[in-house]
């Protein structure tokens, strides 16, 4: 899959990050008016291109990550850059821009359930301001690339949970997003489904898209020999290059 | 924005209605009975203010002169009324005129019997008021005059008339305070049902990158067309309305006719329309800023 992506290319050129650094995470603290800190000092570099499983258990810290990444929330104190911008520092006006290089996948899909599959991919285009013309042609392409293409007519509820899944991964490549973050795309589908989303995930990384899964899915973490980044009460605990899970005890 | 992408918002804000019809039609309703009461009130207020003001204009004050006065003083004394900011009217009277009304009005054949005018003395100024709360201001004035007479008015009709202006006033400004209480009530619930339906809408939005304004435009225009339908259903509701019961109460009391002069439906919607309008439209406006911003900050 072609990646283009010229805005994200300079301000990566702006920052001090490694030249095929992606993302820069620096002593990162996140916490929580109550309660213990959610990340505690976690230090994580993730380059351009590469396919990176974050696990860990129930409160271990993946989800604050993920907001983290996506800008949902801003750190305590450390430091952050995801593809040339400084999360600490970014203006909330510029949060859009920098979204819409970041493609990304939840576990509950969240599509726009009143609306069909071609629009809810559409939509993603038309927030960047596609014209009719360009959407017409990137979109069916795309739901082809996701297997969808004789489905685009239908809404959310008519599809299985592996079919909404793939329109979720449809709607998040379509505008060629420098990073694809998925926080537990396969957490609400069965095995065979959850393989095929995967392997799905594998495709769009050999095209140059950095791809960041977050996941309990030990089986499917074994079986990919990824690098695999443990996290364990905020504490990234393990960072393997052709990783596996660690269990809890 | 692009001629396609404002097309799109467009298009959007008008399927949204549609979307969530409960939601749609809940705020058609909140906007409908707050500005029909609101509607409901303003008519019967400047019928009352139509009606005073109609009895207002029929109170005057009349001034008699000293006997053998100038004509030239007379005219003095009426430059001098026509000058005071109270007054909207003056005639004169000459004692002839007077006297043709009397005979008129209650003499009829009978009057052949007088050779000489017995209201000689009778010539005077009507002076009518444009604000019935200062003929006590203005008798004041015209009894320390020279040349005047005497000054006769009607105090009981002017005491009443103010008493009752100043009645529709504070029952004007308490109703209105009531009416905003209740329509803010109302409209701050259905914002709350609205922000719990657009939650999971809005948040979807950010996460895939839209700006502030392309994730607002749709809602605002569908709040902006929410506060117009709203609006446009209890005018036509009062229209019927209002048309029917003045029919009504002129065939079934024409006395009443006769006495109280009210408003045309024309004369009323010439001010309702574009009010209503532009409080449901604001309403609308308003409602879905404050619904879709709380959510912006994702």
């Amino acid at each position: 899959m072609e990646v283009v992506n010229n805005v994200a290319e300079k301000r990566r050129k702006k920052s001090t990050a490694p030249p095929n650094e992606i993302i820069t995470m620096t002593n990162v603290c996140k916490a929580y008016s109550t309660g213990a800190p959610a990340l505690k000092d976690v230090n994580l570099h993730i380059n351009r291109g590469e396919f990176v499983f974050i696990v860990g258990d129930s409160g271990s810290g993946k989800s604050t990550l993920i907001k983290l990444l996506l800008r949902e929330l801003t750190i305590t104190s450390g430091f952050i850059n995801v593809m040339g911008y400084d999360l600490a520092k970014i203006k909330h006006r510029k949060i859009p821009k920098f979204r819409r290089n970041l493609g990304v996948v939840f576990q509950d899909f969240r599509l726009l359930k009143d609306r069909n599959v071609y629009d809810n991919v559409a939509f993603a285009q038309r927030i960047i301001q596609k014209s009719n013309k360009e959407i017409k042609k990137n979109v069916p392409s795309i739901l082809a690339i996701v297997g969808l293409a004789g489905k685009y007519k239908a809404k959310p509820r008519q599809l299985s949970g592996g079919e909404q899944q793939r329109v979720a991964l449809a709607r998040a490549l379509v505008n060629k997003p420098t990073v694809l973050l998925a926080d537990e795309p396969t957490g609400n589908l069965d095995p065979k489904n959850s393989w095929e989303i995967m392997k799905l995930l594998e495709q769009i990384n050999e095209g140059g898209t950095t791809v960041i899964v977050v996941t309990h899915n030990r089986e499917i973490v074994n079986a990919m020999q990824k690098r695999v980044v443990t996290l364990k009460k905020g504490v990234i605990v393990s960072d393997e290059e052709k990783g596996g899970y660690i269990d809890e005890d | 924005m692009r001629i396609s992408s404002f097309f799109y918002t467009l298009r959007q804000g008008v399927r949204n209605l549609f979307r969530n019809k409960w939601f749609t039609l809940a705020s058609i309703a909140t906007i409908s009975a707050c500005l029909f009461l609101f509607g409901l009130f303003y008519a019967i207020v400047v019928n009352f203010q139509h009606i005073v003001r109609s009895a207002e204009e029929g109170v005057s004050v009349t001034v008699f002169f000293d006997e053998g006065i100038e004509d030239t003083r007379i005219q003095d004394i009426g430059e001098s009324i026509r000058k005071r900011p109270e007054v909207a009217n003056i005639i004169f009277i000459s004692a002839e005129e007077a006297w043709d009304s009397f005979k008129k009005e209650y003499l009829g054949e009978y009057a052949d019997g007088f050779t000489e005018n017995p209201l000689a003395d009778s010539a005077n100024y009507e002076i009518y008021l444009n604000d019935v709360s200062m003929q006590s201001a203005l008798v004041t004035y015209l009894e320390a005059m020279d040349g005047v007479r005497l000054v006769n008015r009607s105090e009981l009709a002017a005491t009443t008339l103010t008493g009752v202006n100043a009645l529709i006033a504070y029952v004007s400004v308490g109703i209105i305070a009531i009416l905003f209480a209740v329509s803010v009530f109302l409209i701050s619930n259905t914002v709350t049902i609205g922000i719990s339906v657009r939650k999971e809408e809005i948040n979807i939005m950010k996460y895939i990158g839209a700006t502030d304004f392309f994730v607002r435009s749709p809602f605002v225009i569908e709040g902006m067309m929410i506060g117009a339908i709203g609006a446009s259903i209890p005018l036509g509701v009062i229209y019927t309305l209002y048309n029917i019961v003045l029919e009504y109460v002129l065939v079934r009391f024409p006395m009443l006719a006769d006495l109280l002069s009210f408003l045309t439906v024309d004369e009323i919607f010439h001010v309702l329309i574009p009010v209503s309008l532009g409080i449901g439209v604001g309403i609308g406006f308003l409602g879905s800023i404050v619904t879709v911003r709380k959510h912006l900050r994702v």
